[in-house]
C-alpha cells in the first residue's frame, strides 16, 4: 500500500490542496474567502501540471551555446512544456481572480456586506 | 487567402476587440459598426470554411506552420464548420437586434459591452475550431470570463448571479484542465488527433478513465446538465436582455459540442461505447434533466426564468441523444444543437423586444400583446411551435431523430421523456400565448417593435423553417459525415 | 396504380396560404372579402380541374421535398381525397358568403384575423385531403389544429379561453402524445410512412403491436371525436357559427374521420385488421359513440350543442362504415362525408341565422319561430332529413349503403345500431321543426311578421339545403369517386 502513497507524495499534496480550495469555495460564507478558495483550487491544478515535468537528477531546460549544436540528451532536462502551459494557466487564473474581485467589490457597493447569508437576506427583503 | 480563414476567424475578432475598446473612449457610436463589420466578416469566413469542408473534406491548419504535436493544429471537420456557422449567424442577428437596447440601457458602457461581445465571439469560435486540448481550455476561459462580465453588466442581482456562475464555471473549466493533465501524463501529447492515436494502447489505464470522468464532469458543469445546472437560471434571468440573448443560445450549445469533440476526437467512440460504456447511466441522467427542467419551468411566473429552465431541459435532449450511441440519435443531437441555438435566440430576442418596450416579463405584463405587437407575437408563436415540435419547423425533425434513435436502441424512458416534455412545452408556450391573446391591455403606448428588432427575429423564424424543410440536405451533407464512421 | 405528376395539388393548398398576407393588408373589408372569394373560387376550380384524371382511375402525385430517408412531404390526389377536397372547397365558398352576413350582422371584432386564419385552416384541410403519407398528413393536421385555435377562441372571453384549452388539450395532446409515437413505431418497423393500398404494415405484424397502433391512431386523431375523447367538440361551440359550421361540421371533424379512414385502409389495412378481428373492436367503439352521442344530443337544450353531439354521432357512422371492411359500407362511409357535410352545414347555418336574427341560442325558446323565419326553418327541416337519412335528401344514399353494408357482413348488431341511431336522430331533430311550425298561437313566443336573417346569411343556407336535395337526385359524382376509391384501397 505504501508504494501508492510515498513515491507519489506530490500528487497527494496537490489533491489535498484542491480539496481545501473546493471546501473553502463551498462552505465559507465570506465572498473573499470563496474567491481565495477558488484560487487555491486553480493553483493546486497548476502545481499538479508543473510536477509532471519534474525528473530525478535533471536540470532546468536551458541549452547553453558553449555545448555546441550536438545531440541533446533530453533526459537531462526537465520537461518545459507543462511550465509553458501553466504560464498561460496562471494568466487565466489571475484574470479570473481579477474579475471575481471586481464583482465582489460591486456586490459590496450594492449590499454593504461581503457575507453571503447577509446578502441573501437583503435580497429576500427587497 | 482562403486557406488562412481558419486563423483569421479567431484573430480578427480578437484584434478588433482592442479597436472597439479604444473607440469606446474616443467615439462611442463607432463601436457598433466596427463589431458589425467584424461579425459580417466572420460569417463570410465560416460559411467559406463550411463550403471548403463539404467540397474537399477535413481541413488541417497548422498555426505558425508548426507540425503537431509541437504546434497547435486546427482540425476542421463537418461538425466544427457547422458550429462555426451557427455561432456566426446567431451572434450577427443578435448584434443587430440589440443595437437600440444597448444604446438605451448601457449608454456609457457601450465600448465595454462591444469589446466583451467581440471577445466572447473570439472565445466561442476558438473553442469550436481548435484541435488542441489545452488551446481549448484557454479559449474556454476567454469565453467564460467575457460571459461573466457581460452578465454582470445587468441590474443588481446580476452581479451576485454572475459571481456564482464564476465559481461554478471556474470549477468546471479546472476539472477539464485536470482531465487534460491526466491525459498529458499518459500520452505526452496535447493534440486531439494525436491523443486518440496513442490512447488505444492505454485503454486499461485507470488514469485514462479518471481523465474521462473528470473531463465529462467539468463539461457538464459548464453546460448546466442537471444536477449541475444551479448557476444557469439566476445568471441568465438577471442579466440584461442584450447579454442573455447572446450567451443563452450559444454558450451551453458550444459546451455540448466540446463534449462531442472530447467523446469522439480525444477518446474514440470505441473507448467510450465499447470499453467503459456509461451510456445507460448518462441517458437516465438526461431523462431526469428533461423532467426537472420541464417541471421547474411550469412553476415559474417570470417568462425569462421559464425559458432558462427550458434550456436545462433541452440540454437533457442533447446529452441523452449523444450518449444513446447510435447514428440516428447522434444526428438528432447535432441537429438539435443547431435548432436549439436558433429557437433560444428567437425566444430571447422576443424577450429583448419586451424589455426594450418596458413590458414586464411576467404573464400579467404581456396581456393583450397580440393586439399591440402582432408581428412580434406571430414570430414568437412560430418559435414556440418549433420548441413544441410541430412540422415543418426544424424542432420537429430533430425530435424525430432523437425519438427514432432512442427507439432503435431501446431507451423507451428517453422516448417517454421527450414526448412528455413536448406536451409540457405546449402548456408552457400556450400559457404565454393565452396571456397575450385573451386579455385586453389598457396602456396604449406600446407600439409594434422597431424594424431593427423585428427583422432579426423574422430571419430567425425564416431560418428555422428553411432548416426544417431542407433538413435532409443538412443531414446528408453536413451532419452525417460529422459522425465518426464506427458508430452505427 | 399509375398516375401523373402535377403541381396542381400543391397549388390548391398554396392558394389560400398565399392569399393570407393580401387578406391581412387589405385596406377595407370589401377588398378583403373579395380576396377571400377569389381564393375560395380558385381553390375549388383547381380541385375540380383534377377531377377528370381521377375519374379515369389514375391519380396525381407531387413530391414537395424529401425530409428524411424514406420520408418526404408529398401529395397524392386519389378518389377518396378528391371527395373530401370537393366538399370542403365548395363549402368554403358558401361559408365565406355566410361569414360576411354573420360577422357584419353581429358587428364582430377582428374580422381580418378571422378571415386570415380561416384561409390558413382551409389550406391545411386540403393539405390533409391530398397527403400521400402519414408525415405529410400529420404536418397538415397540426397546422389545422393551430390555425383553428384563434377561430375557436375568437370571442376572446373567459369561456373561449377555457374552451381553447380543452381544444388544445384533446387535439394537440392526442396528436403529439399518441399519433407521434405510433408514427415512430410504424417508421421503425417498416422504414416508410407512405399510404399503401391494403396496408403499410406487413401481415406479420403481431396482434399486440396492431392493437397498440390501432388504439393510438384511433384516439390520437382526436378530431374524429370518438368517445371518450369527444369533449372538445361541444366546448368548441363557443366559436362563431360560421366557424362551427365549416370547421366543426365539415373541415376539422371530417379531417379526423379522413385520417382514420386512411389509417384503417392504408396503414393497418384490411388483412391485419380482419386477421386479428380488430375491425370488430373499431366497430364496437364507433357504435358506442353513435348511440351515446345521439342519446346525449336528446338532452341538450342549447341549439349548437345538440348539433355538436349529433356530429359526434355521425362521425362514428363513417368510422363504422369503414371498419366493416365491406365495399357497400365503404361507399356509404365515403359518401357520408359529403352528404353529412351538406346536411350539417345547413343545420349550423340555421342555428346561426336564428342567433343573428333573434339572439336566441336555446331550443326551448324557439317555439313558433317558423312563423318568423320560415325559410330558415324549412332549410332546417331539409337538413335534418339529410342527417336522419330520409329521401329526398342525399343523406338517404349514404345511410342506405351503410345499412346494405351491415347486412352484407351479416351483422345484426350494427344494423340495429344504425337503425336505432336514425330513430334517435329523428327524435331530436323533428320536434324542433314541429314546435317551430305547428305550435298553437298562444304558445308562440314570436309575434307575427317575417323577419329573416340577413340576405348574406339566408342565401347560403338555402343553397346548402338545395344542395342536400340535389345530392339525392345527382349523387353520381360521389358514388363514382367512392367506387374508384374502393379499387385503390383494396377492399
Amino acid at each position: 500500500m505504501f508504494e501508492h502513497i510515498i513515491p507519489k507524495y506530490n500528487y497527494w499534496i496537490y489533491i489535498t490542496l484542491m480539496m481545501i480550495g473546493l471546501y473553502a469555495m463551498i462552505s465559507k460564507n465570506n465572498l473573499i474567502k470563496k474567491i481565495i478558495g477558488m484560487n487555491i483550487f486553480q493553483t493546486a491544478i497548476i502545481l499538479f501540471y508543473v510536477s509532471m515535468g519534474a525528473k530525478r537528477g535533471a536540470t532546468i531546460p536551458i541549452i547553453e551555446h558553449s555545448q555546441g549544436h550536438g545531440i541533446i540528451d533530453v533526459t537531462r532536462y526537465i520537461n518545459p512544456l507543462p511550465h509553458v502551459l501553466m504560464l498561460t494557466a496562471i494568466v487565466v487564473s489571475v484574470a479570473t481572480l481579477g474579475v471575481a474581485l471586481a464583482l465582489a467589490v460591486k456586490v459590496y457597493k450594492r449590499y454593504g456586506t461581503l457575507e453571503e447569508d447577509e446578502i441573501l437576506k437583503k435580497i429576500k427583503e427587497e | 487567402m482562403k486557406e488562412q480563414f481558419p486563423a483569421l476567424i479567431v484573430t480578427v475578432p480578437l484584434l478588433s476587440s482592442f479597436i472597439v475598446s479604444i473607440s469606446g473612449w474616443v467615439r462611442r457610436s463607432l463601436c457598433f459598426y466596427i463589431t458589425l463589420s467584424v461579425l459580417i466578416l466572420i460569417n463570410i469566413f465560416s460559411f467559406s470554411i463550411l463550403n471548403q469542408v463539404i467540397c474537399s473534406g477535413v481541413i488541417q491548419y497548422r498555426l505558425g506552420g508548426w507540425e503537431p504535436p509541437w504546434g497547435i493544429a486546427y482540425h476542421i471537420d463537418h461538425l466544427n464548420a457547422l458550429m462555426l456557422c451557427v455561432i456566426s449567424v446567431v451572434s450577427l442577428l443578435n448584434l443587430i437586434s440589440t443595437k437600440k437596447a444597448v444604446e438605451r440601457d448601457m449608454e456609457e458602457k457601450r465600448g465595454a459591452f462591444y469589446t466583451l461581445y467581440a471577445l466572447m465571439i473570439t472565445g466561442l469560435l476558438g473553442i469550436t475550431i481548435t484541435g488542441d486540448a489545452f488551446n481549448l481550455y484557454v479559449l474556454l476561459e476567454i469565453a467564460s470570463l467575457t460571459g461573466y462580465g457581460l452578465i454582470a453588466i445587468g441590474e443588481d442581482r446580476a452581479v451576485l448571479s454572475s459571481l456564482n456562475y464564476l465559481y461554478m464555471g471556474t470549477i468546471g473549466a479546472c476539472f477539464y484542465l485536470l482531465g487534460i493533465g491526466y491525459l498529458y501524463i499518459v500520452t505526452g501529447s496535447l493534440n486531439m488527433v494525436d491523443i486518440s492515436h496513442i490512447l488505444p494502447s492505454l485503454y486499461n489505464s485507470k488514469a485514462v478513465m479518471v481523465a474521462f470522468v473528470i473531463c465529462m464532469v467539468g463539461l457538464w458543469i459548464k453546460m448546466a446538465l442537471f444536477p449541475l445546472h444551479g448557476w444557469l437560471p439566476n445568471a441568465y434571468t438577471h442579466a440584461y436582455a442584450s447579454s442573455s440573448s447572446l450567451i443563452a443560445p450559444l454558450m451551453t450549445k458550444v459546451m455540448v459540442y466540446v463534449m462531442l469533440r472530447v467523446m469522439f476526437s480525444i477518446f474514440t467512440p470505441d473507448y467510450i461505447f465499447r470499453y467503459i460504456n456509461p451510456g445507460r447511466m448518462i441517458v437516465w441522467l438526461s431523462i431526469s434533466a428533461i423532467f426537472f427542467g420541464a417541471v421547474m419551468a411550469l412553476s415559474q411566473k417570470n417568462i425569462k426564468r421559464m425559458f432558462t429552465f427550458i434550456i436545462v431541459s433541452e440540454i437533457g435532449y442533447m446529452v441523452g441523444g449523444a450518449w444513446i450511441g447510435n447514428r440516428v440519435a447522434l444526428t438528432g443531437c447535432i441537429f438539435h444543437m443547431v435548432n436549439d441555438a436558433l429557437m433560444t435566440l428567437g425566444a430571447f430576442l422576443f424577450l429583448g423586444i419586451l424589455s426594450h418596450n418596458n413590458i414586464d416579463e411576467t404573464f400579467d405584463g404581456i396581456k393583450g400583446l397580440t393586439k399591440r405587437m402582432p408581428f412580434t407575437m406571430g414570430a414568437f408563436i412560430l418559435c414556440a411551435l418549433s420548441f413544441i415540435g410541430v412540422p415543418p419547423t426544424s424542432g420537429f425533425f430533430s425530435k424525430w431523430y432523437l425519438l427514432l434513435g432512442a427507439m432503435d436502441a431501446g431507451y423507451y424512458g428517453f422516448m417517454l421523456a421527450l414526448i412528455v416534455s413536448s406536451l409540457i412545452n405546449v402548456i408552457l408556450f400556450f400559457r404565454i400565448i393565452e396571456a397575450a391573446y385573451f386579455y385586453g391591455h389598457d396602456a396604449s403606448e406600446i407600439r409594434e417593435a422597431e424594424l431593427f428588432e423585428l427583422v432579426p427575429l423574422f430571419m430567425v423564424v425564416a431560418i428555422i423553417l428553411i432548416v426544417g424543410l431542407l433538413n435532409a440536405e443538412l443531414v446528408q451533407y453536413i451532419i452525417d459525415p460529422a459522425i465518426p464512421k464506427m458508430i452505427i | 396504380m399509375n398516375g401523373i405528376v402535377s403541381i396542381r395539388p400543391l397549388l390548391a393548398i398554396l392558394v389560400s396560404l398565399c392569399i393570407t398576407p393580401l387578406l391581412a393588408s387589405s385596406r377595407n373589408s370589401n377588398i378583403r372579402e373579395a380576396w377571400t372569394f377569389f381564393a375560395a373560387t380558385l381553390k375549388f376550380l383547381i380541385v375540380v380541374s383534377m377531377l377528370p384524371v381521377i375519374l379515369r382511375g389514375k391519380d396525381i402525385s407531387f413530391t414537395v421535398v424529401h425530409i428524411m430517408p424514406g420520408l418526404s412531404i408529398s401529395l397524392r390526389v386519389d378518389a377518396l381525397g378528391m371527395i373530401f377536397a370537393i366538399v370542403s372547397s365548395s363549402l368554403w365558398i358558401i361559408t365565406s358568403a355566410y361569414s360576411i352576413g354573420y360577422m357584419r350582422g353581429l358587428k364582430e371584432h377582428s374580422q381580418t384575423r378571422y378571415f386570415c386564419f380561416f384561409a390558413l385552416a382551409m389550406s391545411a384541410t386540403i393539405g390533409v385531403a391530398f397527403s400521400a403519407n402519414l408525415i405529410t398528413m400529420y404536418m397538415f393536421y397540426e397546422m389545422l389544429s393551430f390555425a383553428t385555435y384563434p377561430l375557436v377562441t375568437h370571442h376572446q372571453d373567459e369561456e373561449a379561453r377555457i374552451s381553447g384549452r380543452k381544444y388544445l388539450a384533446y387535439i394537440v395532446g392526442g396528436s403529439i402524445g399518441l399519433v407521434l409515437p405510433a408514427m415512430l413505431i410504424c417508421y421503425g418497423t417498416v422504414g416508410s410512412l407512405d399510404f399503401v393500398p391494403g396496408g403499410l404494415l406487413p401481415p406479420e405484424t403481431t396482434r399486440g403491436m396492431a392493437i397498440v397502433l390501432l388504439l393510438f391512431f384511433l384516439f390520437g386523431f382526436a378530431k374524429v371525436a370518438i368517445m371518450p375523447f369527444h369533449a372538445w367538440l361541444p366546448a368548441a361551440m363557443v366559436a362563431p357559427t360560421p366557424v362551427s359550421a365549416l370547421l366543426h361540421a365539415v373541415a376539422v371533424v371530417k379531417v379526423g374521420a379522413f385520417c382514420i379512414i386512411r389509417v384503417i385502409t392504408q396503414v393497418l389495412g384490411k388483412e391485419i385488421l380482419s386477421l386479428h378481428n380488430l375491425n370488430l373492436l373499431i366497430c364496437l367503439i364507433a357504435s358506442i359513440t353513435i348511440l351515446v352521442g345521439s342519446l346525449i344530443a336528446l338532452s341538450q337544450d342549447e341549439f349548437k350543442r345538440r348539433l355538436a353531439f349529433s356530429t359526434i354521432s355521425q362521425l362514428s357512422y363513417i368510422v363504422l362504415g369503414v371498419a366493416l371492411l365491406n365495399p357497400k359500407a365503404f361507399i356509404g362511409a365515403s359518401c357520408h362525408i359529403a352528404m353529412h357535410a351538406f346536411g350539417k352545414i345547413t343545420l349550423f347555418f340555421c342555428a346561426g341565422n336564428v342567433f343573428v336574427a333573434t339572439g336566441i341560442k336555446h331550443i326551448s325558446k324557439m317555439r313558433g319561430i317558423g312563423k318568423r323565419m320560415p325559410i330558415t326553418m324549412l332549410a332546417f327541416f331539409i337538413g335534418s332529413l339529410s342527417v336522419i337519412g330520409l329521401p329526398p335528401t342525399g343523406g338517404f344514399f349514404s345511410k342506405w349503403y351503410l345499412l346494405l353494408g351491415t347486412i352484407n357482413v351479416h351483422s345484426d348488431i350494427f344494423l340495429a345500431v344504425l337503425l336505432i341511431s336514425s330513430l334517435l336522430n329523428a327524435a331530436y331533430f323533428l320536434p324542433i321543426v314541429y314546435d317551430a311550425f305547428f305550435c298553437p298561437e298562444e304558445e308562440s313566443q314570436f309575434e307575427g311578421g317575417i323577419k329573416e336573417a340577413p340576405l348574406w346569411c339566408l342565401i347560403p343556407t338555402v343553397l346548402c339545403a338545395l344542395g342536400s336535395i340535389g345530392l339525392f337526385f345527382f349523387p353520381e359524382i360521389f358514388l363514382k369517386l367512392s367506387k374508384i376509391a374502393l379499387n385503390l384501397i383494396g377492399l
